[in-house]
């Protein structure tokens, strides 16, 4: 049973990847025993499951994701939320309260108005409803300070790093408080925004280059080296 | 357009533009060329020029488009005026309409429709200069420019026309072809499902020429999807030499 390509060869959509029992992971699908490609992406086989960690995509939500979004109307209870995603996602004002909502004692506008950014987590999403979010948890809710970057969704699992390696390496490096959206968009939250940006500069880095190996001893790297740069500056 | 050729394979075999009978106009393609776009894609096929600008997939407007099973692709194929010798008015035209049908329906079979229910997805196809097959390419540029976009494909859709000039069946008709020749059969081809998603034919064939057109089509098919294969990969490819590196 045979595959037909390299680890981490780049294919594209209709490639034949494999032959006879073998899995369809991400980005993939199989029809009358083949598995082909369905994205543009780099190809990898684990236990007889065949993924592609795909170069381009969008946001497709999914339940428990923690996203970041941006309030696009201000409806009768409640708000839409833009999430970067096919789908507009639904806030309900007594989600937000957390009491029961009465139009005529409370203001939504008041709350959240449309341009407002939130962190949010996604409650309910199917095929038939647009995805609902809630943020009664800790560390959900309104933005108020830092900077908001946007990178392509499918190299978020990129800066988390392995077991979380190379995000908390930066928190660590730059101080910053950092919240990654499933969605592609993350927010950075340091003391200055000379933090900030090193952070956001360590994360476009990231993206250039999240397909080569031993990318984190090399953001570390560099995390180190801006530093001292930044140092010197300071002290001049 | 203001004499009419009398002869279109000369007596060495040649076509009007030199070419052999089975042999495809120079094909160019590029991918990710609009930033604007989600995805998009630009072909030169001869002295074909045609852009193809996708977006979404994305909340489907006006809302009654909608399909609760399944995402919508809504297609527009549209000639600029100054892309023939008279000026073309801009508005859609009849024949505009019907191709941006005819589009539409060869590429629907590569998409997973049926996984994102109540989206849609907006396609745009500007042919800027026409010479003869402009579905064809425009339905290989447009596959492109949804696969930049980042949607799941079955597989790329290529398309390529063969017809019968001169009493004798030939691959890739340019426009003096087209109109003066006997017949035009456009196919649009799935190579690695090896599936046909469009099959047209004006003019008149026996079956036995119809079934050498459709093959010969299918072999110019075979020769665009090389090209276009590659051109999708150059986009991607800068990501790939930085691994041979390390």
């Amino acid at each position: 049973m045979p595959t037909f390509f390299e680890k981490k060869q780049l294919v594209i959509p209709g490639d034949l990847l494999a032959e006879g029992e073998y899995f369809a992971g991400d980005n993939t699908y199989k029809e009358k025993n083949k598995i082909f490609a369905a994205r543009i992406g780099l190809a990898d086989c684990t236990n007889k499951k065949i993924n592609i960690v795909a170069l381009k995509a969008f946001y497709f939500p999914q339940m428990g994701d923690v996203i970041i979004g941006t309030v696009k109307q201000v409806g009768f209870s409640g708000w839409t939320v833009n999430i970067k995603s096919p789908y507009i996602a639904i806030l309900r004002a007594s989600d937000v309260l957390s009491r029961s909502f009465k139009p005529q004692n409370d203001e939504l506008s008041q709350v959240l108005t449309a341009g407002d950014l939130i962190v949010a987590k996604v409650a309910s999403f199917d095929r038939y409803h647009d995805p609902q979010l809630t943020v009664g948890e800790p560390g959900l809710g309104k933005i108020t300070r830092g900077q908001i970057m946007n990178i392509t969704p499918t190299k978020i699992p990129r800066v988390i790093g392995r077991k979380g390696s190379m995000i908390t390496n930066i928190k660590n490096e730059t101080g910053c408080q950092i919240i990654l959206g499933k969605n592609g968009v993350i927010l950075v939250t340091g003391k200055n925004p000379k933090d900030e940006e090193l952070a956001m500069a360590a994360i476009n880095k990231i993206e250039e280059e999240s397909h080569t190996s031993g990318l984190t001893d090399r953001i570390t790297q560099f995390l180190k080296e801006e530093k001292a740069k930044i140092e010197e500056n300071n002290n001049e | 357009m203001n004499e009419k050729p009398k002869k279109l394979i000369n007596k060495k075999g040649l076509r009007l533009d030199g070419r052999k009978p089975d042999e495809l106009r120079p094909v160019k393609l590029k991918v990710g060329i609009l930033p604007n776009a989600d995805g998009s894609a630009y072909i030169e096929h001869g002295k074909n020029k045609i852009l193809a600008g996708a977006f979404g997939p994305r909340e489907m407007h006006p809302k009654h488009l909608q399909r609760a099973d399944r995402m919508v692709l809504r297609c527009r194929y549209h000639m600029a005026p100054f892309s023939v010798p008279e000026r073309k008015s801009p508005a859609p035209s009849r024949r505009e309409n019907e191709l941006s049908k005819v589009i539409r329906d060869a590429l629907l079979p590569s998409l997973f429709v049926e996984n994102y229910p109540r989206t849609g997805v907006d396609l745009y196809i500007e042919v800027l200069q026409a010479d003869g097959g402009t579905r064809c390419a425009s339905i290989t540029a447009a596959s492109l420019a949804l696969a930049d976009a980042g949607l799941p494909m079955r597989d790329l859709i290529v398309a390529c026309a063969a017809g019968k000039v001169d009493n004798k069946i030939a691959l890739d008709l340019m426009d003096t072809e087209d109109k003066i020749g006997a017949a035009d059969v456009p196919v649009a081809y799935m190579p690695n499902l090896n599936a046909v998603t469009l099959l047209q034919m004006d003019g008149k064939l026996s079956p036995k020429e119809f079934d050498e057109a459709i093959k010969m089509a299918i072999e110019g098919c075979k020769k665009i999807y090389d090209i276009q294969k590659e051109a999708l990969k150059t986009k991607y490819k800068i990501i790939e030499q930085e691994e041979v590196e390390e």
